[in-house]
């Protein structure tokens, strides 16, 4: 697929001294759904501003569509959206007025029936008229969306989309990421909720300390980094691991009334080693009372993997 | 892609919406605030006062009293428009979208200089209600009304943008603009200074302004006409300068 975004070498230390970002490499493929995951102050919202032109970058190339964006920012940012994790807008404008700024301010001619569109995709058409200020939280977060994409980018920024939203929004922020996938646009977010990126992204990419600890397809990732975990509870205590189960990933936990698995590579070589293992619990004659067996998920790793490097 | 003409027009017409949301504090009061000057110094005290340059007084402090409105609402109201959306963070569409200093300048410097002129023809209507006075060069005075609407929007467009709290935002008008103003001949010649006031008034630049405008009105002045619009010419072309410098490094726009 075509790379619409090539960010390279890219480094920024504020006026503090304080290294936000540290040499980051990131290629964006045309039409993919990337979640750049990380902790508070990883330098997430950084990166973004650097591409949006809120940050300027104190090194490093940005190359959006094409264009350098230290010089021909213009033809860029006309393709680029961006929704702000702070819920930063006018809030005595109307709704409608708000969006159609939006789009007028990144050069296109008025569409009332593109704007109706995009109003109503986010149900936000009854509320057209009214205040800003007069609605909920959640429906302001859908007038910064709605102004983000009034201009019909092709490629999509999202800090923190659903941060501080109901599960009903976070739904519906779900499904309308898909239809913009579906319709061509490339999505950028940012996100404290895996099981978000877990759900939508194409790629994932884990920032830590402005540093890009680790860039793959979300089924890679998991499939390399994966594990399966499974407790057993075992009717009389063990002292030791008994040699027969010794070619298994196995420890004894809670004073040897359990026995702990982990082992197989996220692509459920573990269960099969699980069930072998129960098979052997049972030739051994060690009876057991119950089983907890699970596959560690996207936050696991995320989790593992930030730690790992802290 | 050039020039971004919808990206300025959006911006101009979303700050004259925001002028008609508020259209009292915009428009009416300031009309208000130099109508009672005009009742009192002109209509009031001025009937009891004596010509100034052959200029009946309510008449001569005309020129005077446009130009302290002229100044006060063009650097306020875009010191105004380019501080709020920095103060709310809607700053970020703005610079996130394919606008570049032109059409900045174009949309908020050029809404604050409409107001300012909408304000202008405003007062000089509402003048003629308590003062009679006649306009010597009405088209060099539309001229000289635009250039200082304009070079003080610019102005109030740099005050927006290195404020960093509204005190800042008012310093600078009512500590420095507005006492200027009033010290810079609005309601006297600085011919009627005694000395060294007279001299000391020559290091006032609004001196040279509220001339300027006051020989478009009556043909007479206390300094040189040349240096007047030279003057505000020149102080125009500092402030493109020093937006022109903002935009390129990014100083209290960018992080």
């Amino acid at each position: 697929m075509q790379s619409i975004l090539e960010i390279s070498g890219l480094t920024k230390i504020y006026a503090g001294g304080f290294t936000a970002l540290e040499s980051v490499d990131l290629n964006i493929t045309q039409g993919e759904i990337f979640a750049l995951l990380g902790p508070n102050g990883a330098g997430k919202t950084t990166l973004i501003g650097a591409v949006c032109g809120l940050v300027k970058p104190t090194s490093g190339t940005i190359k959006a569509f094409g264009h350098d964006l230290s010089r021909d920012w213009r033809p860029a940012r006309a393709r680029i959206g961006l929704v702000p994790q702070e819920l930063a807008t006018d809030m005595f404008e109307a709704v409608w007025r708000a969006v159609s700024y939006s789009r007028g301010l990144f050069g296109l001619a008025p569409d009332a029936a593109k704007i109706e569109e995009i109003l109503r995709s986010l149900s936000l058409w009854d509320k057209r008229d009214e205040q800003i200020r007069n609605l909920s939280g959640g429906m302001k977060r859908r007038v910064l969306i709605a102004k983000a994409l009034a201009h019909e980018p092709e490629l999509l920024f999202l800090d923190e989309p659903t941060a501080g939203v109901d599960v009903e929004l976070r739904r519906d922020m779900w499904r309308l990421i898909g239809k913009l996938r579906e319709g061509g646009t490339t999505v950028i977010l940012t996100t404290h909720y895996i099981e978000e990126a877990e759900e939508m992204a194409d790629r994932v990419g884990i920032i830590r300390e402005g540093r890009i600890l680790m860039v793959d397809e979300k089924s890679a990732m998991m499939a390399r980094l994966g594990r399966t975990e499974a407790l057993i509870e075992l009717a009389q205590p063990l002292a030791e691991i008994p040699p027969v189960l010794s070619a298994f990933p196995l420890s004894l936990t809670d004073g040897g009334r359990q026995l702990c698995y982990r082992g197989g590579d996220g692509t459920g070589k573990g269960k099969e080693e699980v069930a072998n293992l129960t098979k052997a619990l049972v030739h051994a004659d060690i009876d057991f009372t119950g089983i907890d067996i699970h596959e560690s998920s996207l936050e696991d790793i995320f989790v593992d993997l930030v730690e790992e490097r802290a | 892609m050039g020039f971004n003409f919808r990206g300025a027009w959006s911006i101009y017409t979303r700050e004259i919406m925001r002028a008609l949301r508020t259209v009292f504090q915009s428009i009416l009061a300031p009309v208000l605030t130099t109508s009672l000057y005009f009742i009192v110094f002109g209509a009031a005290i001025g009937s009891r006062m004596e010509a100034v340059d052959g200029v009946s007084y309510g008449a001569f402090i005309v020129p005077g009293l446009l130009l302290l409105t002229l100044l006060s609402e063009s650097t306020s109201n875009a010191s105004f428009g380019i501080y709020m959306p920095r103060f709310t963070g809607t700053i970020y569409e703005l610079l996130s979208a394919p606008v570049g200093v032109a059409e900045t300048l174009v949309g908020f410097v050029g809404a604050a200089a409409t107001k300012s002129l909408i304000l202008a023809t405003i007062i000089l209507t509402t003048a003629t209600v308590f003062v009679d006075y006649e306009i010597a060069h009405p088209v060099l005075a539309i001229g000289y009304i635009m250039l200082v609407a304009a070079a003080f929007s610019l102005f109030g467009f740099i005050l927006g943008i290195w404020a960093d709290s509204f005190e800042r935002l008012g310093i600078i008008p009512q500590l420095f603009l507005v006492p200027l103003t009033f010290l810079g001949g609005t309601f006297y010649s600085i011919d009627m200074l005694p000395e060294p006031w007279g001299t000391i008034a020559m290091f006032n630049p609004i001196v040279y302004l509220v001339n300027g405008l006051r020989w478009t009105f009556y043909g007479s002045s206390d300094v040189n006409i040349w240096v007047s619009f030279g003057l505000t010419v020149g102080f125009l072309a500092i402030c493109v300068g020093v937006i022109t410098f903002i935009f390129r490094t990014g100083w209290r726009l960018r992080s």
